[in-house]
């Protein structure tokens, strides 16, 4: 492979890469405080949904990564409400919430769109290059000549690890993830932080449907995330409910994503189902034998009752 | 007396179905230790958790310094000097020490304040002589040095008045030697301590005043000194009750039970056994001291069959038993109460009578020809019911619903109606009250006056020495000495217990 064609090829790697590491970021805040975030998949198919209507509505990019956030919100609004307020079982609560964002989007485009249930045009964002680093030799298109979001992207990982490992409420957070009880003792509201965390999740996998609309492409699909979201929740496991770590867990699995569809266009002689699958051995390969053990929140997926040990 | 401190007047309490304190009257004074006492369930932590602003009493007043306060929440309780050591430990366990003592009390919203708050938890540690790494994550820490850190805890919150929530249950002897150092520095600091137990001689020991509960009543509140155990023990339970069982006529039958060189591979090296041998007779109960994780669990899943030994050999009534199955010993006479009731003992959904029946629901009278015959456990179930004095009477609840003390005697009862000869029981009165432990322990020394043997294990030193003919010493899977009740001090047996032989 020549060089450019490799630096082509590594650009892909982000556009793979950043609706997955957004949307792991929004999971990270609600595993942190010991939400099973099993509904990023039906958040993401809101955010990508909302935010290509959005974008339709409005003439703009803009107004649709708006939209997507509020769209993705509004489906972990009924994940919170349910894990939180019901304290039905996470799981439930969140494939309940992945089959509801898929119907709901799929009932929406047609209503908005008419029967053939896509929009003909619609703003999408372009890539920015940023002067000078987008120069830089292999990894220069890759990191600096992408769209805003993925350089949104970038900025929510940094404010992230400050959020979650320098201020109060990090620490709060972290705590209500191991030992709710523990916070409870000595004031903090369980709850209140757990809805909080929820919020930004829906925000975050909103913003990571839109990517997937309105960032690489300019249309909303049927089912467009296909799993993504489910894929995003092992990325927070794979690294380790870190910000960098899921920015490495990320790009590691957009490289994977990346590699099958070259060798795809290649015409290699291999059914490209086989391909396809490439992305998720790479995952489990790399969760089985490189990360080591790594440890969730200790109170996951168990809901707050006061008073109870 | 001076203004005191700290002082309930009538505190009423109602949960659902249940008077939890009755117009209860409680005052502690500056510089005082004030244990309240009590069984199970007769309202120490309700009332505690009143002063805490856990719960909200429904009558009653909590004055400060003679003044009439109200809590909402324990916010409320922390800004008027109270803290709180909580019986399970309130530490987010992969935080460090640091963390967790400054959560909460952040001042900024950007900034968690670490880096100054550093100074003053160093202080306080070296204040009262606690030596904690506060850099170290809580999960790397011993329990006792966990309770350290609970105590830096409450003290960095400014408070003065301190609330032990049955603090020694989980501490070795040494530790809880220098729990008691600590608290009377408190005293000597003006500090004012309340001191929850239901174990009478530490409460003797330590406290200067003694408040006992019953039935969610206060019914007494006596100094300290020169207070016996016994009289205390009949405030508490509100009948007689003896203490002390007496020497037991010493009798030896034949060997019941014997290990030879057993050798196991445990969750870790404390807790795998090395060459472990043992021998109990007919007619004497063997106890087996040491603190919990030393081995004990894999020693009573050996016995039961639940794992397997790496090597030796175990001899029931002279039969080797090396290899049998767990049914198949228990059907030849072993009886076993687990070490953890509600995961081992019980089925927590099942009822009181399906409980009762569940090691034998397969063998007539209540199955026969593969059929299940309700009616003949419903009537069983009724005649253990009454002869081993489970609360309520009645066979259909589900045992869950059962006070912890209840659940135990129905254990006892299954376990005893089989006719057994030999006894394992593992830990048999943890977390029970003391009408309970009572039970549990006349029934064992019932079964050994009957020529059984018996092996009982358990991290409680006092139950050990009150009711065994000999005590082994479990330290990191082996047996560090075996001696006979008072032949050793207290102090030897702490040795034994921290892993120091006693010659030379």
């Amino acid at each position: 492979m020549s060089l450019e064609a490799l630096e082509v090829m590594l650009k892909s790697v982000m556009g793979y890469a950043t609706p997955l590491i957004l949307a792991a970021l929004g999971g990270m805040y609600t595993a942190k405080v010991a939400v099973l975030n099993f509904s990023l998949e039906g958040i993401m198919i809101m955010g990508a949904c909302m935010g290509c209507y959005g974008s339709w509505l409005t003439g703009s990019a803009w107004g649709g990564a708006l939209f997507g956030m509020l769209g993705g919100l509004s489906m972990a609004l009924v994940l919170g409400f349910a894990s939180i307020e019901t304290k039905v079982n996470q799981v439930v609560a969140g494939t309940g919430v992945n089959v509801l964002g898929l119907g709901l989007s799929i009932f929406l485009s047609s209503m908005i769109y008419g029967a053939a249930g896509q929009p003909t045009k619609v703003a999408a964002f372009s890539p920015v290059a940023i002067p000078g680093l987008s120069r830089l030799p292999l990894i220069g298109q890759m990191l600096f000549y992408q769209h805003p979001l993925t350089y949104i992207m970038y900025g929510v990982i940094v404010v992230s690890w400050f959020v979650i490992y320098k201020t109060p409420f990090g620490l709060n957070m972290r705590a209500v993830g191991d030992h709710p009880a523990a916070a409870d003792s000595l004031g903090i509201h369980v709850n209140h932080l757990r809805w909080k965390a929820v919020v930004i999740s829906g925000l975050l996998g909103g913003l990571a449907g839109a990517a997937l609309s309105i960032g690489s492409l300019s249309t909303f699909q049927e089912n467009m995330t296909a799993g993504r979201g489910y894929l995003a929740w092992g990325v927070v496991t794979v690294g380790k409910w870190n910000p960098f770590g899921i920015l490495l867990a990320g790009l590691l699995f957009g490289c994977g994503e990346a590699v099958q569809m070259r060798l795809q266009m290649d015409g290699f002689h291999i059914p490209y189902q086989f391909l396809c699958m490439l992305p998720y051995i790479l995952t489990m390969l790399v969760v089985n034998g490189v990360i080591g053990k790594s440890e969730p929140p200790f109170a996951m997926g168990k809901p707050f009752i006061k008073g109870e040990k | 007396m001076s203004i005191p401190v700290l002082e309930l007047k009538g505190i009423t309490k109602r949960f659902p179905n249940v008077l939890a304190n009755s117009n209860v009257d409680f005052e502690l004074q500056k510089g005082e230790i004030h244990a309240l006492l009590g069984e199970n369930g007769a309202g120490k932590s309700t009332l505690m958790n009143v002063v805490y602003g856990l719960y909200e009493p429904e009558e009653g007043s909590i004055l400060i310094d003679g003044k009439t306060v109200r809590f909402k929440d324990p916010n409320d309780a922390i800004r008027n000097g109270i803290g709180m050591v909580h019986q399970h430990f309130m530490l987010a366990p992969r935080l460090t020490v640091l963390e967790n003592v400054v959560l909460g009390m952040s001042k900024s919203r950007l900034r968690i304040g670490l880096h100054e708050a550093k100074a003053g938890v160093q202080a306080l540690c070296d204040q009262y002589h606690f030596n904690i790494d506060i850099n170290a994550k809580i999960r790397d820490l011993s329990v006792g040095v966990q309770q350290k850190v609970e105590i830096i805890k409450v003290l960095y919150r400014d408070a003065n008045i301190l609330i032990f929530d049955e603090p020694t249950a989980v501490l070795t002897p040494t530790e809880v030697e220098e729990l008691i150092q600590t608290l009377l520095l408190f005293k000597q600091s003006g500090k004012s301590v309340i001191f929850i137990s239901h174990k009478l001689w530490e409460v003797e020991r330590i406290a200067d005043r003694i408040t006992v509960l019953r039935n969610g009543k206060k019914v007494a509140t006596v100094e300290a000194q020169g207070v016996t155990k016994e009289t205390l023990a009949n405030l508490m339970v509100g009948r007689e009750i003896h203490t002390d069982y007496g020497t037991l006529p010493e009798q030896h039958g034949p060997v019941m039970l014997s290990l030879k060189d057993i050798c196991t591979t445990g969750k870790t090296r404390a807790t795998s056994l090395k060459r472990i041998n043992l021998e109990v007779h007919g007619g004497e109960i063997v106890g087996i001291a040491g603190v919990d994780g030393n081995g004990q669990s894999e020693l009573g899943d050996v016995l039961i069959g639940v794992k397997g030994a790496d090597s030796g050999t175990i001899l029931y009534k002279g039969e080797d038993l090396t290899g049998v199955k767990t049914q198949l010993r228990l059907q030849k006479g072993i009886a076993h109460i687990p070490e953890d009731r509600i995961q081992n003992a019980i089925v927590p959904d099942f009822s009181i009578e399906e409980n009762l029946i569940l090691d034998s629901y397969a063998q007539p009278p209540f199955t026969r020809k593969g059929i299940f015959y309700p009616k003949e456990v419903h009537q069983y179930a009724q005649k253990l019911i009454e002869d081993f004095d489970i609360r309520p009477p009645l066979t259909h609840p589900l045992i869950k619903t059962l006070s912890g003390g209840n659940q135990q005697k129905a254990v006892v009862a299954r376990e005893f109606s089989r006719e057994p000869d030999f006894i394992l029981a593992m830990q048999p009165v943890r977390g029970l009250d003391i009408g309970a432990t009572d039970f549990v322990h006349q029934n064992l020394i019932d079964a050994r006056n009957k020529g059984k043997g018996i092996l009982v294990v358990s991290a409680d030193l006092d139950e050990l020495l009150s009711i065994c003919d000999r005590i082994y010493v479990l330290f990191e899977g082996q047996f560090m000495g075996c001696f006979r009740p008072g032949e050793i001090t207290y102090t030897q047996i702490g040795l034994l217990m921290g892993g120091q032989s006693l010659e030379g």
